[in-house]
């Protein structure tokens, strides 16, 4: 329960200490320093689930899923505080902010951890939407940080519209609470989600299936779904590029686990019902026009930032598909793929902060020839370009070549439109890709002081997911399978 | 027995014709106190309507026999739309015909007649009034139906007369959708009156009017069942207002006593609300022509909310 | 449950319900910042008394509370907030031409039916009094999100969107009789940030675009620019 605490509350703590703390050196140090206890916090966390299972009390509720994302979570943001301290002083030396700005980023970034954080691993669904609530607005003035006309636009599209979609989740939220209070007698335990999934089977179907639309609508807004990702590359490509990187790496995942941890319920209740699988089409449904339309839009970016946004959306509508598509197999791969498409994801983000960097614009036309002004950073964008398009023998690949199979197995229809889609989005990034590597190297332009330890780390940890699953993460997974889909697969 | 019903239905009817011109009178008494006048005398559109009777009636060369009929049918025809509607006692032979769809089917007639007349001596006034009157007319008939069918559908019967009774039978039950529907309801007598914000019955200004214009033609007796037509409007749509939502008061029996009671319970409702008439004339201003539509589609906005909350409400699956 | 099985108490409670859903109407057709401000206080207003009386009438007191926060909050604190900030922005006397009023309206009662509908399970369920509310909630919601998308000043929109957390409320309350307090907290702590936010807001949006007309953020479409 410690570690859990640690985990918890060392970002709001190291927050809160950050809103004091005025020289900037100090800051960037600090924040890495929070980041790490949190990591550790987190990974002791995870011995102790291993040990002793589910982890419960104070409602807070540590299993083995969320278990593992909250050390993704912890780890992400371990990495991209190492990797922001640097940048966000090459941000403030160029004038983008001040360090006014530079003060609201440390707090920020802490708060926003924090708030994830407590969005995993509350049991509390109550808490668990004040908690994505709070995310939101923990981010949305650092999306505003530089200030542009583009970016105070992004930043009140962000607001808005999560805003709007977080608003139908909490009427789904009092759905749900309402369905509880026909079965679950003590009123505090009405949005516990360890008692009403004990209970799953006695909810109302008719109710949980409207309260899944509104929650599904409202979290899927986060999630980044189909049409609702509006505001989803806009506050990508204008906010700080560390910001990119939590967002895309951890934000969008949380939100996901918070419409599975719905599903779970919903499936549990409608089981009975005349049509069990509702929740699990209508997640599909989304998911795969998600990650067909964005594969598309790829195709037509101009900023790079932008670009791999789109790429975001995608990969979390291929998520939101296999965990529709339910049964163990699919869902095996979707919480791999949760893993490796968050590492991959940042660090993408981390490489393109350095070409930014470099080439002093987010323009694809304008971003030529890094393989030759900085090699490490040319490699790095080309080797996680080909880990996030599903290159062997990359981490992606193997949760690709999973959802395949069980595809194959149960919709084998859907996998003719997956592969097209994978192909649609692979030509989309390496279009743009190659110029940006290989071009010619624009005069003048110089190598920066790029720190490639966090990319490194990412990308070797998710070739080593590609090559073997270390037993231990295959048996959390296995677990948290099993527990999603009720049914072991190793 | 029946003789004393036909008496007192009888004794209905001529009120209506008799306490119209009061009803005009005392409001605007009421208004001239609020402004600081003396006003003339509560009988003045009496004095109006007698002198009118006694002049010449001159018509143009232009004019039709439509013309000459269009006073007669429409002061007909809102009579008997008003005498439908229970004025002092609710068991009576006409309650058969206090249907909401004929009353609004006689003032249908009565303003399909009134615009005609306005067009038929083709001068540019006349043909202003009569578009204008149906405009207006367009948007507030459907808000009225509305709002009336609200109230409809609490009662189940669309008789004025069981609306009442159902009120009597079930009161204290406070009802969004009378609410409503009483607010929609009021704006359309607003404007199917005449009466500020929507048209002002006391001027003619060219530019606003909308009543006055379709009957600037007339004169002597054609302009004085014109006016009293429009006199009758005006109590029908009050007495709509206090019997059928404030309907305590009004006689359920037959007798002399009741009817009486009913008599005097009916005047003091209307002259409550011939002052609370005033007061709002004193207070608003003549909105513009072109505001009036949206004024109307208040009024059908308050009528369809009535309309909701009484099946979301109040009625419960 | 129709209405005449209701105490006073209850029918009254159910009077005001349907002033709420009168007031979304008055704000989404209100042109005037400032009228609109009052419109957004009194419905916040009339949802605490809502809460209160169904905290009477349903002898659920820790509903008391949740009132008082509603009436903190929604009638007072964030109306004088929005009402400073409109003063300070100098907006006092903006009033924006809605387009297609009717047709809005229109589309405000089609709404309202559409609750009516998507709610219907709810309403089948005899559990409390105050379950044919619920549907007058969700479209204050819907009717909020319907703001939000029509009008493109940005305090508007921001009351499109505090209207919408009226109808959350609201819902709260006549669903389930409240959420536990620690999530009423949580909830009414967001919103209050959430308004500081929007207030920090308005000033970036006019030191970038010099005016609160968001349909002049343009910038981020998706759109290709042919160099």
């Amino acid at each position: 329960m410690t570690a859990l605490f640690v985990t918890v509350f060392t970002p709001l703590l190291g927050g809160l200490v950050l809103i004091g703390v005025q020289r900037l050196s100090w800051a960037g140090w600090i924040n890495i320093l929070v980041c790490s206890a949190t990591f550790i916090g987190a990974s002791t966390l995870a011995i102790a689930v291993a040990r002793h299972g589910v982890l419960e009390g104070f409602s807070f509720r540590v299993d083995a899923f969320n278990v593992y994302l909250l050390v993704l979570t912890a780890f992400v943001g371990m990495t991209t505080s190492i990797f922001s301290r640097p940048y966000m002083r090459y941000v403030c030396d160029t004038g983008k902010t001040n360090e006014r700005g530079m003060r609201l980023y440390h707090v920020m970034f802490q708060l926003f951890l924090f708030t994830m954080l407590l969005a995993l691993s509350t049991d509390n669904l109550g808490i668990l939407w004040v908690a994505i609530e709070g995310a939101t607005l923990a981010t949305v003035l650092l999306v505003s940080l530089y200030r542009t006309p583009e970016a105070i636009e992004a930043a009140w599209k962000y607001f808005i519209l999560c805003g709007v979609g977080i608003a139908l989740a909490l009427f789904g939220t009092v759905l749900l609470y309402f369905a509880a209070q026909h079965v679950v007698t003590e009123p505090s335990a009405g949005l516990s989600w360890s008692t009403l999934h004990g209970v799953s089977t006695q909810l109302q179907p008719a109710i949980m299936s409207l309260a899944f639309v509104f929650l599904l609508i409202g979290y899927g807004t986060k999630v980044g779904l189909m049409p609702m990702h509006q505001w989803l590359p806009d506050a990508h490509s204008e906010g700080p590029t560390p910001m990119s990187a939590v967002l895309s790496g951890l934000l969008l995942n949380v939100a996901l686990y918070a419409v599975v941890r719905i599903k779970m319920l919903v499936d549990g209740s409608l089981a009975a019902s005349s049509s069990p699988h509702v929740a699990g089409y209508l997640l599909m449904g989304f998911g795969l026009v998600s990650f067909l339309v964005a594969g598309l839009f790829l195709h037509r970016q101009r900023d790079i930032k932008r670009m791999f946004s789109y790429s975001s959306i995608e990969h979390m509508g291929l998520m939101t598909f296999a965990f529709g598509l339910g049964g163990p197999l699919a869902t095996f791969s979707a919480l791999l793929h949760m893993l490796v498409h968050s590492l991959t994801k940042s660090a993408i983000f981390v490489t393109v902060g350095h070409a930014t960097h470099i080439s002093g614009t987010q323009a694809i036309d304008h971003i030529r020839g890094l393989i030759r002004t900085q090699p490490a950073v040319g490699w790095g964008l080309l080797i996680g370009v080909a880990a996030i398009a599903g290159f062997p023998p990359f981490g992606v690949f193997t949760s690709e070549f999973l959802l395949l199979t069980a595809t194959m197995q149960t919709q084998p229809w859907f996998t003719v439109v997956l592969l097209l889609g994978l192909a649609v989005a692979f030509a989309g990034l390496f279009r743009h890709l190659h110029p940006m590597v290989y071009g010619p190297m624009p005069q003048g332009q110089q190598p920066v002081k790029a720190n490639m330890l966090p990319v490194m780390v990412h990308l070797g940890l998710v070739l080593w997911l590609g090559i073997a699953i270390p037993g231990f993460l295959a048996r959390w997974l296995d677990r948290a399978t099993e527990l999603i889909s009720g049914v072991h697969l190793l | 027995m029946n003789a004393s019903l036909w008496a007192l239905t009888l004794l209905q009817v001529l009120l209506y014709a008799a306490l119209a011109p009061l009803l005009v009178g005392w409001v605007r008494k009421i208004k001239a106190l609020l402004q600081n006048r003396k006003g003339a005398s509560v009988w003045q559109p009496y004095r109006d309507l007698y002198k009118l009777f006694g002049k010449e009636a001159r018509m143009a060369h232009t004019a039709s026999i439509l013309f000459r009929a269009a006073p007669y049918i429409v002061f007909v025809a809102t009579w008997l739309a008003a005498s439908a509607i229970p004025l002092i006692a609710i068991p009576m032979p006409t309650s058969a015909i206090a249907d909401v769809i004929v009353i609004a089917g006689l003032l249908a007639l009565a303003r399909f007649f009134l615009a005609l007349a306005g067009m038929d001596v083709g001068t540019a006034f006349g043909g202003m009034g009569a578009s204008r009157e149906m405009f207006v007319s367009a948007l507030a008939e459907p808000a009225m139906l509305m709002a009336v069918f609200t109230l409809a559908m609490t009662a189940h019967s669309t008789n004025l007369a069981s609306v009442v009774e159902y009120q009597l039978v079930n009161d204290n039950i406070l009802r969004p959708s009378y609410m409503f529907a009483l607010a929609g309801l009021m704006l359309v007598a607003i404007a199917e009156t005449g009466r500020i914000p929507a048209d002002n019955p006391a001027t003619h200004l060219e530019l606003t009017m909308i009543h006055e214009a379709m009957i600037l033609e007339y004169s002597g007796r054609h302009l004085a069942l014109m006016e009293w037509a429009a006199q009758l409007k005006l109590l029908l749509y009050g007495v709509l207002l206090a019997n059928v939502f404030f309907p305590w008061g009004i006689g359920q029996g037959t007798g002399f006593a009741a009817a009486s009671i009913g008599l005097v319970v009916i005047v003091t409702k209307l002259a409550l609300l011939g002052v609370a008439l005033a007061v709002s004339e004193t207070v608003l201003a003549k909105m513009r022509v072109f505001r009036v539509p949206a004024f109307l589609n208040l009024a059908l906005l308050l009528a369809l909310l009535g309309l909701l909350s009484h099946v979301i409400l109040e009625v419960g699956a | 449950m129709s209405l005449d099985h209701l105490t006073l108490l209850q029918q009254f409670m159910v009077v005001l319900a349907a002033v709420v859903l009168f007031t979304s109407f008055v704000l989404l057709q209100q042109s005037r910042l400032v009228a609109a401000v009052h419109a957004f206080a009194w419905q916040g207003a009339l949802v605490a008394m809502v809460t209160a009386i169904v905290a009477v009438a349903g002898d659920q007191l820790h509903l008391f509370f949740s009132a008082a926060l509603t009436l903190g909050l929604k009638a007072l604190l964030i109306p004088w907030m929005l009402h400073r900030l409109v003063r300070r922005l100098e907006l006092d006397r903006h009033s924006e031409t809605l387009r297609h009023p009717a047709l809005v309206t229109m589309a405000a009662l089609a709404l309202v039916i559409f609750s009516y509908w998507a709610v219907a399970p709810i309403v089948q369920q005899e559990l409390i009094f105050t379950r044919n509310i619920v549907a007058v909630s969700l479209a204050v919601v819907l009717i909020g999100l319907l703001m939000m998308v029509i009008r493109t000043q940005a305090v508007a929109q921001v009351l499109g969107f505090m209207s919408m957390e009226n109808g959350l409320f609201l819902a709260a309350v006549s669903a389930t009789g409240g959420m536990p307090l620690v999530v009423e907290l949580g909830v009414a702590f967001d919103v209050l940030v959430a308004m500081v936010l929007f207030g920090v807001f308005f000033f970036q949006i006019r030191e970038s675009i010099d005016s609160l007309d968001v349909d002049r953020m343009n910038r981020l479409t998706e759109r290709v620019d042919e160099p």
